[in-house]
């Protein structure tokens, strides 16, 4: 268990330009590029100890671990996509060698060239609706309930007017999904996030990623605030640009759309 | 492929639309990093792939927090021994 594993990143038609010095993967490690078969890989050299196939089961229960790989993962990513459009991994993929990293290129040399070819000059951006709730009246201003009677209307209407502003919220966000979809190539939908666990406040209606050519960032950027902003019912938030992570792995569409859990409101 | 972007090339977010904030770099919330990282990207073959539905996740929150964590995320390991 002493020895040096290879981490995948990403895979990427042959780069024009090198990394920057500066960029550090998982562990601190220094990444370096793999070529074969008409791609590359960008890979580094990883402890055993920590990334062995128990070592990894042990430590992805770790949030702190995981956070930290993540972000390692995500920052070579990042320094990617500034040379290039990368097909990003899945975090984790492990190889014994550079053999097996090459291996891996020329079994998958097909696919991979379509996939780059498919999203070569595309970024993707995630986009979030949350319901927002409207500011509560300040019970100071109704006088307390005088019946039994009176009580339940009130808390009726509390109730119905709750009610209406999610049903405006999941309009809202609908209308939102819908036209930036007219805007995309592509859409993946994602399950809702728990609002405890991301920490944000609202309920999550809509968690989705599109795909948009470079050139069209800007205008996607301008669709998104103009749709998103000044509706009190709603909260739009915007992240990226991405690697086209969402739409790097060559499932059908379908397959990726539409799943009865997810988020479209 | 590709010509090289000036864009600059690192998520930001999330920044509400609405906000009076530019699309200041901020840091990436980790359940959008782990969404994509964990639910997404492309699988190679023959590797130590992470299929996070194999993981047990023995920590309730993490496996709540990580969305994509679903039927369709293939389980790891899968094709066989890794490497």
């Amino acid at each position: 268990m002493n020895g040096e594993l290879r981490y995948v990143y990403a895979v990427t038609a042959p780069l024009e330009a090198p990394l920057p010095d500066d960029v550090r993967g998982v562990s601190g490690s220094v990444p370096y590029v793999v070529d074969h078969a008409g791609l590359q890989a960008v890979v580094s050299k990883v402890p055993e100890e920590e990334f062995g196939q128990e070592a990894l089961h042990a430590r992805l229960e770790d949030l702190g671990w995981l956070e930290r790989t993540a972000r390692a993962h995500q920052a070579v990513v990042d320094a990617l996509t500034a040379l290039t459009c990368p097909l990003p991994l899945r975090l984790a993929t492990v190889y014994r060698d550079d053999d097996g990293v090459r291996r891996a290129l020329a079994e998958g040399s097909q696919e991979f060239l379509a996939t780059l070819d498919r999203l070569a000059g595309r970024v993707e951006w995630g986009v979030k609706v949350y319901a927002q709730r409207a500011p509560e009246p300040a019970p100071a201003a109704a006088p307390a309930p005088t019946s039994g009677r009176e009580f339940l209307r009130r808390r009726r209407q509390e109730v119905t007017s709750r009610e209406n502003a999610l049903q405006e919220a999941e309009e809202l966000g609908r209308a939102l999904h819908a036209a930036l979809t007219a805007q995309a190539e592509d859409v993946r939908v994602y399950p809702a996030q728990n609002p405890q666990l991301s920490q944000v406040s609202g309920q999550n209606l809509l968690n989705a990623a599109y795909l948009v050519p470079r050139e069209r960032a800007e205008e996607f950027v301008g669709r998104v605030e103009q749709l998103g902003a000044h509706d009190p019912a709603v909260r739009v938030e915007l992240t990226g640009p991405w690697a086209p992570y969402s739409f790097a792995a060559s499932d059908a569409p379908d397959e990726r759309e539409g799943v009865h859990d997810s988020a479209v409101c | 492929m590709t010509a090289p972007s000036a864009e600059p090339p690192a998520p930001r977010g999330p920044v509400a639309v609405d906000s009076e904030q530019p699309l200041a770099r901020r840091q990436v919330a980790l359940v959008d990093l782990l969404d994509r990282l964990l639910g997404t990207g492309a699988v190679l073959t023959g590797s130590l792939t992470l299929g996070i539905a194999d993981v047990d996740l023995v920590r309730i929150d993490l496996r709540a927090l990580i969305s994509s964590v679903n039927a369709r995320v293939p389980s790891p390991w899968e094709g066989g021994q890794p490497l």
